[in-house]
This record gives structure tokens, sequence and C-alpha cells, in this order.
């Protein structure tokens, strides 16, 4: 038996032992525990180092608030910082690790930092930023000198460098009602909702449908609650209409009642299931959404509250009921509120000592008085604790008079002997999702808490969410929320009946006794309530800035524990009452969200891929592919030992020399069709497409309404109202947006529609000296010479059988041609090709080759067309008709847009033959240490087969007039310096006699 | 957010994509009034409250809206097409020349 263990109760299941490890040790608990209730029950009282000072930590919470247990949970390579140990249920084989430790958790060095208590207080980041005004440490240098340190000594896990091999799921769901929370408030909500036969949903961020109920001891219909919750969720599984989420987190509220929320499929388990993700991200858009969140219960804040064995009153009372492990042996309770005798009773009953229960409050109501003699603990009425005792365990505490009206101790101090010391403070409604719909929140003085006002969207609060504390009032109104949610009447039939201690709901007005020694109000972020007067006397005066300047609340728990009594100590600070202080909005996510989550689909296995119509012949001939964005394109065909230079080279050469072949597929294509088609193309380019003949085909720029290049690519005139336009790879879902919105919006009267066919034609581009014959010798039903066939026209025949449609056009500068075949039958003719053009040593090149042949041609694509530049720039300004306006005309004569000093694209030469990297700067003299001004970059190099020499493009200030000079590249990340000539960017057949024949 | 689309019905937000402010007015080529075409270009309203926007329906039938949206509870107000209900002038005599 371990050594916390009670003999009998909880929910666990004794009969079956798990074993995991924790720091390296093993450890065994049984199933239903969490991490932290099987270390608890095997004796451990330390759980963490708290972030700045590196005090030892315990457990202060028993769910998601917890703000010192917080672990890193490994999974092999893969290691997940920051989960609170009451989050983690166990499994066979979890390997636990603690956090802010060094070498241990039991010796830390980083505890001599309490010694230096006074130097990390509030504010102490902000201070360091700014450093002494003099000497060699001055400003921000001594931020840069202490950054070292400090990071190592202040934080919390350390996230993983491996990639995460897990998979997630997104998931839209949609309901009537959407139930956050299965306490016994959303347990009947949902009951109600579903009994009227609407689509509901209730979610819980715990493993167990339940709540408190599972928890509280108390009985509800004459069985113990925890038995009518499962009873009551057994009933909802059994329905059609509701779909059941356990360990799911509603983690955002947006807007049109669209929840987020975070499933925790298989974290639970040892191993996931065939097809299981590791987490599910749901999407939920609700009709109604019923809030029954509960609450959380506050620590106070005295010096030494965050020793370890100090623990929140029902926390303790959570592992006891739920688990079956009692925090201590000596108890003790300290509390301004009637909740904490309730948790002293069901302590006794455990079988702990409950040495005495120190209450501030003077006047304890005669129940109360009842149920700390049924406890037999002493009552220590008008009192409060000013000092805990112990090291890494609490062994005693000091109790003096207290004042509950002017917050002053007297008398002598007293000790307590006690293993465990359980604290309330009051309880705060969870109003965190109702505050991130746009509620503000409203302070309640006879609470002591501030409670959700009239909802903003269309929820329904019921429960502890609303301040009503007790069971009974819980059950009415999740009854009322889930009716009204779902649109039922009232209900006259009688509510589950509910045996519970009782209690006043309202607390003393006391959030902190000052005394001497660390108070802490933010347990995570080792905020005291000094840190927080501090704060007020150097000026900070509103909630936000004293959040910013102190952290208070700004760590991963994001202050579920602390909000409240900051705000209290800083009213007190400040003299005003806290809802004039006011308090800041919750904002999503509600608890940490693996980022992982919310990629979901889109990455990994199941991201989206299109594939070109000859992809499979690709992947069989050897091809390395490259993903273009979302598309898949053969890089280079490599042979064997070969590396990607002399891939390409090979096989640019030979294409030059004879012929080669590439998938062009990819290129955007829409038809533009109509009676006003050419009308409409006329605007859209910089250039005449109404004077273009049909059968012929013409380059084509685009430009966008504010006087920068867009696009360019080859439209084809079909018919008289019938044009085929091809895009850049990249842009053709822009392109085809860009169409559709000035058709739809600013020329609604033009008879055009854009239609995008780009999944509808397969196409390669087949170029070379050789390249005709080729053709010439596959092609039936037309020619191919140059009278049938000339620069820029188009003919239709067939290959191999298939229709074709063949237009003579270059982009490699080679006499070249497009042949575009319907889809389906895109291998069918580039397999006809490929044999056709074995006779002539054909070669198949990739993106690579492509690429180079561009480059040694000075063609532009998207790295030249990179949003800063115009027609000018890129000396396409032959293509800018003066006798129409198009898109743009207005505007791209602006005096920035013609300055003489802008980038132009030019040639670049590497003159010492070594390669050029894509985005080097130009300078105009070379200082590897204090490089020169920038005179422009490099967009695209290559070894160049037809020059024999490094060469690149580049965008460089005042580009033409420098043809013929010298400058430098200047890659210091890549340390490559050297001397480049500028020429023009036509390097190779300047006058285009190759593709004319 | 949900968006009706008249063709469509109600439908969630990741299936639009935002065009940007309704208000502004295309000036009618040939102009060259530079400060009527930079108003076009760059000038933006920004209100804190009902706001007319222009929204394509690009993940469903790629119609044109324009959407009265509340820009402070993102309250879709009215959704019509923005075919035909747009102030651009018919310039087509214009773009021809
Ligand atoms: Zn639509």
């Amino acid at each position: 038996m371990s050594p916390r263990r009670t003999e009998t109760g909880g929910r666990i299941d004794r009969l079956r032992t798990i074993r995991f490890t924790f720091d390296g040790a093993p450890y065994t608990g049984h199933a239903g525990d969490t991490l932290a209730s099987a270390l608890l029950a095997s004796g451990v009282t330390l759980f963490g180092r708290s972030f700045k000072y590196h005090r030892p930590r315990g457990l202060l919470a028993a769910g998601v608030e917890e703000p010192n247990a917080l672990v890193t949970v490994l999974r092999g390579e893969v290691r997940e910082p920051n989960i609170p140990a009451t989050m983690v249920e166990i499994y066979d084989g979890l390997v636990a690790v603690s956090q802010n430790r060094t070498p241990s958790l039991a010796w830390d060095i980083g505890a001599l930092n309490q010694l230096g208590g006074k130097i990390l207080s509030a504010g102490f980041y902000y201070k360091t930023f700014m450093g002494p005004v003099i000497g060699p440490l001055k400003g921000t240098r001594f931020w840069m000198f202490c950054e070292h340190f400090i990071r190592r000594a202040a934080g919390l896990g350390k996230a993983g460098t491996a990639p995460d091999p897990a998979r997630y799921e997104r998931m839209n769901a949609f309901c009537d009602v959407l139930v956050v929370g299965s306490g016994p408030a959303g347990l009947m909500a949902a009951k109600a909702a579903a009994d009227q036969g609407v689509r509901v949903i209730l979610a819980d961020l715990e493993a167990h449908f339940g709540g408190s109920a599972n928890w509280s001891g108390e009985s509800i219909d004459g069985m113990p609650a925890a038995d009518w919750a499962q009873r009551m969720a057994a009933q909802l599984a059994g329905n059609d209409n509701v779909r059941l989420l356990p360990r799911t987190t509603v983690w955002g509220y947006y807007d049109g009642n669209t929840l987020a929320a975070l499933e925790r499929v298989t974290d639970h388990k040892e191993v996931a299931a065939k097809g299981e993700p590791r987490q599910r991200y749901w999407a939920i858009r609700a009709g109604k959404v019923v809030l029954a969140t509960g609450s959380f219960e506050r620590p106070l804040v005295f010096p030494g509250n965050d020793r370890p064995g100090v623990m929140l009153a029902h926390a303790a009372e959570r592992y006891v009921n739920e688990y079956g492990v009692l925090p201590g042996q000596r108890v003790a309770l300290f509390t301004n509120n009637d909740s904490a005798y309730r948790s002293a009773v069901a302590l006794k009953k455990a079988g702990a000592a409950v040495v005495a229960i120190i209450d501030v409050r003077s006047d304890v109501s005669n129940e109360m008085r009842r149920l700390a003699s049924d406890a037999e603990a002493e009552l220590l009425a008008g009192h409060a604790v000013v000092a805990t005792e112990g090291g890494k365990a609490l062994t005693g505490l000091k109790v003096q008079r207290f004042d509950a009206v002017s917050g002053s101790l007297s008398g002598d101090e007293r000790s307590v002997h006690a293993d465990s010391l359980l604290m309330s403070g009051g309880w705060s409604p969870t109003i965190h999702l109702a505050s991130q719909a746009g509620a503000k929140a409203e302070w309640d003085s006879s609470r002591q808490a501030f409670l959700p006002p009239k909802p903003t969207q269309r929820w329904i609060g019921a429960g502890a969410f609303t301040g009503s504390f007790s069971t009974a009032e819980a059950i009415a109104e999740g009854r009322a929320a889930g009716l009204q949610a779902a649109g039922g009447a009232a209900l006259s039939a009688p509510l589950p009946v509910v045996e519970a201690v009782p209690g006043d709901p309202d607390p003393a007005p006391v959030f902190e006794i000052r005394a001497k020694g660390k108070s802490f109000v933010d347990f995570q972020h080792d905020v005291t309530a000094e840190d927080v007067r501090l704060a007020h006397r150097e000026g900070f005066v509103s909630v936000e800035h004293l959040k910013r300047y102190t952290t208070l609340g700004m760590a991963t728990d994001q202050g579920k524990n602390s909000n409240v009594p900051g705000l209290a100590i800083m009213a007190e600070a400040l003299g005003k009452p806290i809802p004039e202080v006011g308090t800041t909005r919750f904002r999503p996510p509600y608890t940490a969200v693996s980022i992982g989550s919310l990629a979901a689909e889109r990455f990994g296995d199941l991201k989206p891929e299109r594939l070109t119509p000859m992809h499979d012949w690709h992947i069989a001939n050897g091809a390395r592919m490259y993903s273009a964005g979302l598309w898949y394109r053969p890089m280079i065909y490599g042979l064997p030992g070969e590396t990607v230079e002399q891939a390409y080279v090979r096989e640019a050469k030979a294409t030059r020399d004879s012929a080669g072949i590439v998938d062009v597929s990819t290129l955007g294509k829409i038809a533009v069709q109509g009676p006003d088609a050419a009308e409409f193309l006329d605007r859209v380019y910089t250039n005449m497409f109404s004077t273009l003949a049909v059968g012929k085909a013409r380059y084509g720029l685009m430009l966008r309404e504010d006087g920068l290049a867009f696009d360019d690519g080859t439209t084809w005139r079909l018919g008289e109202q019938d044009f085929l336009m091809t895009t850049t790879t990249a842009n053709a879902g822009k392109v085809m947006q860009h169409l559709e919105y000035f058709l739809d919006v600013i020329w609604p009267e033009l008879k055009v529609t854009v239609t995008s066919v780009t999944d509808e034609w397969a196409g390669a581009a087949i170029g070379g000296p050789n390249a005709r014959a080729i053709l010439a010798s596959c092609v039936t039903g037309t020619a191919v010479d140059n009278a049938t066939l000339p620069f820029m026209g188009i003919v239709h025949g067939r290959i191999a059988g298939v229709p074709v449609m063949i237009c003579r056009l270059s982009f490699s500068g080679e006499m070249a041609f497009e042949v575009y075949s319907g889809a389906g039958y895109g291998t069918r003719v580039w397999e006809a090709l490929i044999e056709a053009g074995k006779p002539f040593g054909l070669v198949t090149y990739g993106l690579e080759a492509l690429g180079t042949m561009r480059i040694e041609k000075g063609h532009v694509t998207g790295a030249e067309i990179d949003g800063r530049t115009t027609a000018r720039d890129l000396h396409l300004d032959w293509m800018l008709s003066k006798k129409k306006p198009f898109i743009g005309s207005a505007m791209m004569d602006r005096e920035g847009l013609i300055a003489p000093d802008r980038l132009e694209l030019v040639g670049l030469i590497a003159l010492d033959n070594r390669a050029l990297n894509g985005g080097g700067h130009i300078v105009e003299a070379l200082d590897e240490v204090n490089p020169h001004d920038s005179l422009g970059h490099i967009t695209a190099c290559c070894y160049s087969p037809a020059l024999g020499k490094y060469i690149a493009l580049a965008l460089v200030k005042g580009g033409r007039a420098r043809h013929g000079t010298r400058a430098f590249v200047s890659d210091p990340l890549r340390n490559r310096f050297g001397p480049v000539e500028i020429v023009s960017n036509h390097f190779y057949d300047p006058d285009g006699s190759r593709m004319h024949g | 957010m949900l968006i009706t689309c008249p063709y469509c019905g109600p439908r969630d937000v990741i299936e639009f994509t935002y065009q940007g402010d309704g208000n502004r007015e295309r000036p009618q080529p040939p102009s060259q009034d530079l400060d009527a075409w930079n108003a076009y270009v760059y000038d933006r309203l920004n209100p804190a409250g009902d706001h007319n926007e222009i929204w394509q329906h690009s993940g469903g039938c790629r119609a044109h809206l324009r959407v009265v949206r509340n820009t402070i509870t993102h309250e879709i107000l009215s959704t019509a097409f923005a075919r035909g209900g747009h102030k651009s002038a018919d310039n087509r005599a214009e773009g021809r020349s």
C-alpha cells in the first residue's frame, strides 16, 4: 500500500496497476489516476521549482488550473512541456519529467535566486532592458549581458526540437445546443435539451463526466453524486441526437456562436488505435450554448502560501474522494468562507486528523461550528495564518489573531503542527468563455467575485458559472437552461433531490494576510503581493499595465488562480473598490492549444497535393520531385551518381543541342469566352488582344490597379470569341480571382465568362533544334512546317490518335512547341512524344533545366515579378500599349515608379567562376566586414552550359546604365563574396534567331 | 461568421475571400486624375460599426457579394450580389479608342 492511498474509496480501479516513470524513477498508480494523484499517493510532495526564485512547489490544485506542478511528457523523441500533472492521465509506460531545475528537483542550484529576491522583483526585466546609464554595460548591453543567465534561470519547460510525428484532425460540427461543462448543471442541461429532440453536444475537459459530482461527497436522488452523474452520462450516450466529448476543452468562443474545442483523443493511451489522431480540433457552430463551466477556488495570499503541502481545500477533497489519496495525515484548514468546512469533514471521514480550522471570520455560524466539531477540529475563528514552516514539505504553520475588517494582526503567534494546509479564499466563476464572447464581467460584492453579465451572444449560464454555488441550484438552473436553449417549455416534474453539507456561498472580503515574508499571488509567474504594491508605487495604476509590468496572470495558466486576488490587492493599494479598478477581458485560448491541432490536415500526410497527368510517368522514370505550392513537378531526371547541377546542365545542354521535353501541365489555364472576350482582354492586359488573329497566340502582361506588374503568360485565340489564357503556375488562382472581380463588380456589362481549365489540359513543351522533326514524325492531321505553323501559330492535329492542340511558342529560346491534350490522355501523348524523340536523343528535363534556360534567355518569372517591380523595371515597357487604357495604366507612371534609381533587371556573370546564390546582394566595392549599401539583389542563378559560366538575374539600381561594369556580390550569411560583371539580362541568342528558326 | 450567399445560403466565412471596401469608386478610364485613382486604390474606410464590403464566395459559387458587416460584432446585416448594384459606369465606349 502506498503511503497516502486510502484503504477504500475513490473512483479509481484498484485492481489495475499502472507503471510509469517520473524524473527517471519508477512509480505505480491505478487506472483513473492522474499523474498528480498517483505521485501524491506515492508520497511525492515536490513537483516543481518556481519560475523566478526556484522555490520548491507542490500541488496547489487538482484540475486544469494547477499552476505549480507542470511537467514535460516524453514520447520517443517528442517532448511536450508545461502540462499540469493534474491533467495527465497515467498509462503504462508514461514518461514524465519535472521542469525548471538544475540538476534535480530536490537539489536545485537556481534556488540561490531566493537570496537575491530583491533583484528579481516586479519589473525586473524592464529595468534590465534599460540598464545603467553609463559604463561598459550601459543601455541594452546590460540586458544582453544578463540575458544568457536569466534565460537559463527563469523559465518553464523546454520545447522539443524533433518534428512531431503525430497526426491531428479538424472536425466541423453543428448542433442546436452545445453544453460546456458536465457537472450537475451541465448534465441536467444536456439531458433537458436532448429530451426535446434537438442535436446536443456535451463537452468536458476532464476524462469523466460529472464535474464536482465526482468528488463532492454529496448524494443526488439517494445515490452518491458520482454514481448519479455516471448514470446521467450513460443515458445521454444512448441518445442518437447527443454527441459526448470527454477530454475536450472548449477554448474559444467566437462570433456567430462558433466555438473552438480541443479533444485529446489518445494522449491518455499507451498506444493509439488504428486511425486515431492524437488530438482533434473541433469547430462547433452552435444554435445556443449552455455555459456550465463551474468555478475556481481562490488561494489566500499569506506568507509562505506556496510551500509544498499548502493546497486548495476543494483539491484535497477531490484527491480524497475521486482518487482515494490523502494529501496529509495532520491537516489544517485556512478559510474566509464556509466551503472549507465541507472539505474538513471529507478529510476527517477519509482518515486524516483535522487539527485546526483557521477562519478569518470571528462570527462563524453555528452550522459551521457543528461541522468543525464533527471533524474533531479546533476552530480558530478570527485568526489567520501568518507563516508556514518546512523545507520541501510542510511541517507546521503559525497563526495569529486577525481582524477581518481592518486586516490587522494581534496577539502572540501560535504554532500548529500540520503536514497539510488547505486553504479557501472563496470562489470565482469560470467566466472565460462568456468574456471571450464579448460580455464584460460584473463584480458581485456579496459573492466577492466577477459574475457573467447579460449575454452578448446566444448563451445561457447555469450553476456555479452564474455564482450559484450549491448543487441544488446547479441542477435547477441546468435543467432550465437546457430547456430554454432547446426551445422547450418549463417542466413541472420534480428535480433530483440533493443531500449536501449546507453553507453560505458568500465569503468574507479578505484576500491577503499582510505579514512578513513572501506571499504569492501568481504562483506560476512568482508574483508576490509586494510586487503588486511595488508596481503601484512605481506608477502603474491601470490593471493592464500592472499585468504587463509584474507579469501577473500572464503565465501558461493565464491567472486562473491569481486574477481576483491580484486585483483585490491592487484595489487596496489604489484605495478604490474592486469594480472601479476593473478587470481584463479573457482572450482565447482558455488553455494551451497545440499548434499541430490547428494545422491539422493541412500538414503532412493529409496535405492536399496536385499532380499532373504525367506524374506517375515522372516517378517511374527517375524524376526527383519538387513541391511548388500544392503542385509536384520534376526537378531533375538524375542519372545514377549525378549531382543536381550535373543533371540540369546535361538536360539543358541536350535540349539546346538536339531536343528536350518538359511537363507544363501546371501552368494556369483560363478559358475566356464570350462576345466581349477580346475587349475584356484589352482591358486586363497591357498590350492589345483584340487585334490578335484566330489561330495565333500572344505573350501578354498584366498589371495591378496600382501600376505594378502582376502576371504574364501567353493567350491563344482559338476562335473569334474564344481565348485560352495561360498564367504562371503560382498565380493561377490569383489571376482567376482578379478576372472574376472585374467582370462581376466593375464591368458587369461585359458579356464574358471565365472558366478555370487548368486541370482539363495536359501540357508538354518540346524544344530544341530537332523539336520540329520529332513532332513531324508523330503528329497526324496537320503539318508543322514554318508555313503551317509559324512562330506563335496554333494548329490542331492528333498524336497517337489523341486530338492535340499545338502552339509554337518558346520559353527555352529554342524552336519549341507546346502540345496540349485532354488531361486523361496526357501520358499517352507524352509517351508518344518520348518514343518519337528516341532517334533524336530527346531528353526529359525538369524545373532546374527549365529555369537555367530561362535565365540564359533573361525571361522573368515570379522571382522578378515580385509585387515591387514595374514593366519598365523588367524591360517590358514595349508591351505597354499607348492606344488604350488598361488595368494599371493610370497609376503606372507615378513619379516613384519611373524614378531613375529604381531596381532594374540585369544579368550577372560570376567573374570568379563560382556559383551565385539567390538573395545575395550586389555592392559597388567589397568590404566583407562592413558591406557597402546594397545596389540590389540576385533573383535567380544557375550554371549556364550555353555560356560555360555561373550566371544570375538580378534587380540592380539603375541597372541598364551599369551594363559592362563590375560590381561585387556580398552575401555575408552564406559567406559568398566575389566580383561579378553586370550585363544585359539577355545572355543567350539575344535576337531570338534560334526560336524563330 | 456566417455569410448568407443569395445562391448558396448561409455559409461559413472560411468559404469567402474578402475583396475590400465596397465604397470605393473606380474612376472611368481613360481618366488620368491621379487623386481619384489614388483614392480608389489606396483609401479605405475603417469604420467601427457597419461597413459596406465586397466578399467573393470563392469556395462556392464564386459570386461577388456586397455585404454590410458590423466590424465590432461581426454581425452580417445584409448581403446582395455585387453585380448590378455597383456604381461603376459603363465605360465600354471609353475602353476603345
Ligand atoms: Zn455562393
